[in-house]
């Protein structure tokens, strides 16, 4: 057994610094690379993508990235976990196959995936026996939005990755499998962690949430004298440096940029957080109140103590519906009196609006640069704000009315206070709304499967 | 005196559907108690106002020198039904820091606040 395993994380989201995974390869030596892809409605965009072309509704950005990186996996034997499968962790699997004989290591490498998360095609047949998936935050029954459903998609843990790894695959693809998971299955992996050790499943799941996001938790978005965090334009992505008694330090790199140090890592832990005596996953149950961190040198911090408890008897059930339009229009309006121009404005689109008898879910005025983001606690707007951003959203039901509002904000500038731009992009866009709807389903109705391909 | 908690604490936030969540976690250890007995639920709704509808929950973390708030309808319908320009709530952590406190001078002397 290996005294420490270095696992690397590449992605915060999908979307984030495309060659941030590249650089915690080549910048020096880690034993995993741990790539997040899935946000929450990312699943309703990729079954999407799926039904106009069955070979997509994964994760694309993973497959240049792994032709870049592949030759250098092999060699160093650095394995990858990834939820970049999306709704077709197959496709996802193929793809990355293709790339692997194009460089030539055909045979030199196994993917392991994961399925069975997706339970789309069950919902009616769940609903039918009585597993009513309400929703968590309200508690409303699933039925009442069952025609709008866009996808659903159960967050599995780290069990099936660990199946897969044992299996000996190096790129280990899921589908919806849990963030923390992707970190916490090659510990188990490695350090052969038993199910029931719930003190270093809690640890290995705390590892995965401080490095999922991240360089926020080394230096990006951190408040703690955020001035003097070096060198941010080439920030080094976070490493969990783990030990099998359930141990870890959080570093990155030498010589890359940005901090990490306990007011980092504490920014991170608190991220997100609900009860933190229960952080609940499919793996176990993470007490956060348990966590001991120690200055462990310069960009390192040790993490130790960590408790945690068995692992509850459902899963997270991840599902997607239409929830209707919304569209948001913006002008900038210039000194002086900016901040009272900009609420003028907003009183003759009203009052357009209302002429128009157009009818909205919701409504919604913010002023950029006076209250939109702390409101009333920014006080009194400043009467020689040099300009302010009127900001106006609109969400309902009714396509055509938001296409309509989309039309009212342009003539505003013809027709309404003076010293207003801010309008190149054109027309506001009408977006389809597709909404989160978290539930939790009995362990026993999931069955995920695994499967280990030779390239 | 009076203190804006801007100095001497730090924060994160984030949102979970309509609740956002703010971590405020005190700079100094000996700052925490003081978080502890001036940050309550109760303050953090009232200083809120309207941006926060629905209740406050607050968490404690002595390991971490923490507190945890859950500022539950606050984001507009939360995720992508939210029109506001923070639909993740991103920066209800420094509002936060917005908030005054009350402190001894002893307290302060400690915190090298005067």
């Amino acid at each position: 057994m290996k005294e420490t395993i270095r696992i690397a994380a590449g992605q915060g989201f999908w979307g984030d610094l495309p060659d941030a995974p590249v650089r915690q390869v080549e910048g020096g030596p880690i034993d995993y690379l741990m790539l997040d892809y899935l946000a929450e409605v990312t699943m309703s965009i990729m079954q999407k993508q799926k039904a106009r072309d069955p070979n997509a509704g994964y994760a694309r950005d993973f497959v240049p990235l792994m032709k870049r990186i592949l030759p250098a996996c092999v060699e160093r034997g650095i394995k990858v976990t990834a939820n970049a499968g999306g709704v077709n962790v197959r496709g996802c699997a193929d793809a990355i196959i293709a790339v692997a004989r194009e460089l030539g290591l055909a045979g030199k490498v196994r993917i392991g995936i994961v399925t069975g998360d997706d339970i789309m095609s069950r919902i009616d047949e769940l609903l039918s026996r009585g597993i009513e998936l309400r929703n968590m935050d309200n508690g409303e029954p699933l039925s009442s939005v069952r025609e709008s459903i866009q996808s659903a998609n159960v967050y599995l843990g780290a069990a099936p990755l660990v199946e897969a790894l044992n299996h000996g695959a190096q790129i280990v693809i899921t589908g919806r499998a849990t963030d923390t998971g992707l970190t916490l299955a090659p510990l188990i992996h490695e350090f052969g962690w038993a199910a029931d050790d719930w003190n270093r499943l809690a640890a290995g799941t705390i590892a995965g949430h401080i490095i999922e996001c991240g360089a926020q938790c080394s230096g990006g978005n951190c408040q703690f004298d955020w001035r003097n965090i070096p060198n941010l334009a080439d920030v080094g992505f976070p490493i969990a440096e783990a030990s099998p008694d359930g141990t870890f330090v959080i570093t990155k790199h030498e010589g890359t940029g940005g901090r990490v140090n306990i007011p980092s890592v504490k920014e991170q832990l608190l991220y997100e957080m609900g009860d933190p005596h229960e952080y609940i996953t499919p793996d176990c149950v993470a007490d956060f109140t348990t966590i001991h961190l120690q200055d462990d040198g310069r960009d390192r911090v040790r993490v130790y103590g960590i408790e945690g408890r068995p692992a509850t008897e459902f899963l997270k059930v991840s599902i997607s519906y239409s929830a209707g339009y919304k569209a948001v229009g913006t002008l900038v309006y210039a000194w002086p009196d900016a901040y009272e121009k900009a609420q003028a404005a907003n009183k003759i689109l009203r009052a357009r609006l209302d002429r128009l008898g157009l009818y909205f879910d919701h409504v919604l005025t913010e002023f950029v640069g006076a209250s939109a983001t702390h409101g009333p606690l920014a006080g009194e707007p400043r009467a020689d704000a040099p300009e302010v951003q009127l900001r106006v959203g609109v969400r309902g039901q009714d396509r055509s009315a938001i296409e309509r509002f989309t039309k009212e904000i342009a003539p505003l500038i013809l027709t309404g206070p003076p010293a207003v731009t801010g309008f190149a992009g054109g027309r506001p866009k009408v977006e389809e709304i597709v909404a989160y709807w978290p539930a939790l389903i009995p362990k026993s109705e999931i069955k995920p499967m695994v499967e280990v391909l030779d390239a | 005196m009076r203190v804006q908690l801007v100095k001497l604490a730090h924060a994160r936030s984030g949102d979970k559907g309509d609740t956002a969540n703010v971590g405020l976690i005190a700079m100094r250890a000996e700052g925490y108690p003081i978080l502890v007995r001036e940050v309550t639920a109760e303050r953090v709704k009232q200083h809120f106002q309207d941006m926060v509808r629905g209740d406050v929950e607050r968490f404690e973390l002595p390991n971490l020198g923490a507190l945890n708030f859950l500022l539950h309808e606050s984001l507009g319908g939360g995720g992508t039904l939210s029109l506001m320009t923070d639909a993740q709530g991103k920066t209800f952590s420094t509002a936060l820091l917005r908030m005054e406190i009350e402190i001894s001078d002893n307290e302060a002397r400690k915190l090298e606040l005067n």
